[in-house]
């Protein structure tokens, strides 16, 4: 049994059973958990009688939608070129350092993963980074340290 | 009315009606805009850009398939900035497609590769990327193979399997670089929802996807001494394999045909056509045994509409889409597992074989019959009742690959025993023939009369591809044994596509159906347009085969099952009566497989 069956039956008969409603269904599951898993997608093309392969595709087309585990907190470092030139690869080496893993990967108490994402449009606030939803600007190794630090002690 | 729109392509002055494409226009005044993501079979994508054309006034270049006419517009096909765009747009497409075409199936068939050579490219004008994008082949299925190194992801097969289908196994996935086709979860295609009809094989336009090769195993067979190869042939086959040879879709070659598969070396040539008349009595029976249970008996427990199941594709949809309403499928197998099932058993006797040593062929049109000869249930001979199914396009290969001049052969007839056919079995190859042959044989088993149509010919079935074709028989003047079905109409249906198989399924599912029986089959036009069949697949193509079976059958003197003296013979000598014990054990299948439905 999926976990979140009765979450996705609220949120098709919150947005509908339309093909339309996909989005918004995908999004209010990774909402609650960060990822969607194979369940996850099954259950929502059988309430929205889709294809998994339909929904499969529609969820791997955004990138902040995720079909593979995510840790807890998302860490997705501006990789466009305003914050590369402002040395974004010293802020994704102390997060790394800090972390113990590398980009694209996720610590092994599923706390963290250390993503790239594209513009958000704080070029002039470079090197700029989210966690989850959450923006941090005029990034420095100290202060993306101090930031790390804060999300690594909040308890569980 | 619709209203007329006037424009200008390549100086031509055109009038057409209005929402008409660039390209349509052009292509009813004879302008070739060279395609690729296009087929005829489906609705616009217009994500290739291949058909782009230069318009005047306008900085951009249109895609020709995906732009409506409009008033006093001035189109041009063949400018320097049109051909440019179009080789660049090749070129791109080649710099991330594996281009090996000399060890690729589709050499010579292929729709990019003919690109390529239109477009006078000879050098590699961008950097290769295949290396870089970590390509994989899924090779687990028995029917279809998908080699991820040749999609160039005009999304063809995504919109067959949608549009025709309605399954969706195939789904755009990811973006941007990294966009590919692919299935659930990118599962191999054999584990997820997904019919086997291969109807994304024969609309993709170059190697991606295959069906799964056979033939090297069939030539180790017919190599191998200790074997003895017997080879059936399909209805469809015969009106269609001739394209391969340069002839005109809808020639009919079965004299050829049987010819070059004798010249290929099979020990016997023997035809499906005949267990297509085995299948009519054995659905006839079947479907008047329901009949007098639900409406004599009032038996509740059996289930109408009864629904054929001699197209594999859809009974795996079946059991996969509606798995709670599988008691409405007949039990009878498929003409090629019923006479699999035989060539092991009442061949191997007669002809004093040791069944382990015969190995059983099927030449067929579909693709979804190599998953069918694999299933667990087709071994009622105590063997592999089918050891290996070959697409047309397989015998078409071998038959290249031997040397054989197909053209200029003699004419040769089928072997005996299992070799004669009515014209009802070679109908089977038309979407509505199963339909037709079995009223025929029913019609007669109740009345004791012809069914009473001119030539036996039941035209009101002979709907065009795509339809829903319904039909009323009403009995008078039955035999005794068949009164409670006096002054009875019996409500026949048939439609090919699954989209149109989902239709009529739901409506079963909320018991508005008001069918008696139903024939379906999965692929466009019925066998004739099945995914087995040579390349490209189109509605001309498709059409001339139905009108070469039809004619074809003209020709046949025999048209009722029942007539077909090899018919009589084998329920005389060896099978009983029909649905009885050795032809029960034979020719139907003990049940069917519940599958996922996600």
């Amino acid at each position: 049994m999926a976990t979140n069956e009765i979450l996705i039956k609220e949120l098709a008969d919150q947005y509908g059973r339309e093909r339309t409603s996909l989005l918004s269904i995908l999004h209010g599951v990774a909402d609650k958990n960060n990822f969607l898993t194979e369940e996850d997608l099954t259950v929502i093309a059988k309430e929205l009688h889709l294809s998994g392969a339909q929904v499969f595709g529609t969820a791997t087309f955004y990138s902040f939608l995720n079909v593979v585990p995510r840790g807890k907190y998302v860490i997705r470092v501006c990789k466009t070129i305003s914050c590369d030139m402002k040395n974004k690869d010293e802020i994704v080496r102390e997060i790394e350092n800090m972390l113990k893993i590398k980009a694209g990967e996720t610590t092994e108490d599923k706390k963290f993963t250390l993503l790239f994402t594209n513009c958000m449009g704080w070029c002039d606030k470079g090197p700029s980074m989210l966690i989850n939803e959450i923006p941090f600007s005029d990034l420095t190794r100290e202060k993306v340290h101090g930031i790390i630090k804060q999300y690594s002690d909040i308890e569980d | 009315m619709k209203k007329i729109i006037n424009l200008t392509i390549d100086d031509q002055k055109i009038a057409v009606d209005e929402g008409t494409t660039i390209l349509e226009a052009a292509r009813k005044s004879g302008i070739k805009i060279p395609t690729l993501c296009y087929h005829e079979d489906l609705c616009i994508a217009g994500n290739c850009r291949i058909c782009v054309v230069e318009q005047e006034n306008m900085r951009s270049l249109p895609a020709a398939c995906a732009t409506p006419v409009s008033e006093g517009m001035v189109i041009n096909t063949n400018s320097t900035k049109v051909r440019n765009a179009r080789k660049f747009l090749v070129e791109l497409l080649l710099s991330e497609h594996n281009a090996d075409c000399t060890a690729c199936v589709k050499n010579r068939h292929c729709e990019l590769q003919t690109l390529a050579e239109q477009n006078h490219i000879r050098e590699h004008t961008f950097i290769d990327l295949k290396d870089d994008k970590n390509y994989t082949i899924d090779k687990l299925s028995p029917a279809i193979i998908i080699d991820y190194s040749k999609c160039i992801r005009c999304q063809r097969c995504v919109r067959t399997c949608e549009e025709i289908q309605a399954i969706s196994a195939l789904s755009a996935a990811y973006k941007g670089k990294d966009m590919k086709i692919t299935t659930f979860f990118e599962k191999p295609i054999n584990t997820v929802v997904c019919s086997t009809c291969g109807q994304c094989v024969a609309h993709c336009p170059t190697g991606a996807l295959t069906e799964h090769f056979y033939i090297d195993e069939v030539w180790d067979a017919i190599n191998d001494p200790d074997k003895h190869v017997v080879v059936q042939t399909a209805p469809s086959v015969r009106v269609a394999l001739g394209e391969e040879f340069g002839l005109k879709p809808g020639t009919i070659v079965t004299g050829k045909m049987v010819a070059a598969l004798r010249r290929l070396g099979f020990d016997e040539v023997e035809d499906t056509d005949f267990t297509a008349d085995l299948t009519v009595i054995e659905e006839g029976n079947e479907l008047l045994r329901r009949l007098k249970a639900k409406l004599a008996d009032k038996d509740e427990s059996v289930k109408l509409p009864m629904v054929t199941t001699c197209s594999p594709a859809w009974v795996k949809y079946c059991e996969h889409a509606f798995s709670d309403l599988l008691g409405h499928l007949s039990t009878c197998k498929s003409p090629m597992s019923m006479f699999g099932a035989l060539s092991k058993t009442y061949y191997a006797e007669k002809f004093k074989l040791d069944p382990a040593k015969i190995v059983s062929v099927a030449i067929m049109p579909c693709i979804a019959k190599k998953f069918e000869s694999n299933r667990p249930e087709m071994r009622a001979s105590g063997y592999k009742d089918t050891d290996y199914v070959l697409t047309t396009r397989e015998l078409a290969i071998m038959i290249k690959q031997a040397g054989i001049d197909f053209n200029t052969l003699k004419d040769s007839s089928f072997d005996s025993l299992m070799g004669v056919a009515s014209g009802a079995g070679l109908i089977f190859g038309n979407s509505g023939g199963v339909m037709e042959a079995a009223l025929r044989c029913a019609y007669m088993i109740v009345v004791g009369k012809d069914i009473p149509f001119e030539d036996l010919s039941i035209t009101p079935l002979h709907g065009s591809e795509g339809e829903i074709v319904e039909m009323s028989v009403k009995f008078t003047g039955t035999k005794p044994e068949w009164s409670f079905l006096e002054g009875v109409t019996v409500n026949v249906a048939h439609a090919n596509m699954l989209s149109n198989a989902y239709k009529i399924m739901e409506e079963i599912k909320n018991g508005t159906s008001k069918y008696h029986f139903v024939e379906i089959m999965s692929c466009p036009g019925g066998c004739i347009g099945g995914a087995g069949q040579p390349l490209p697949t189109n509605k001309a193509k498709r059409t001339a085969r139905k009108e070469a079976i039809y004619s074809g059958e003209k020709l046949i003197e025999i048209r009722k099952s029942q007539d077909n003296p090899e018919i009589v013979n084998i329920y005389d000598d060896y099978l009983g009566k029909p649905l009885e014990e050795k032809a029960h054990k034979l020719l139907h299948v003990p049940g069917f497989t519940p599958r996922k439905r996600y």
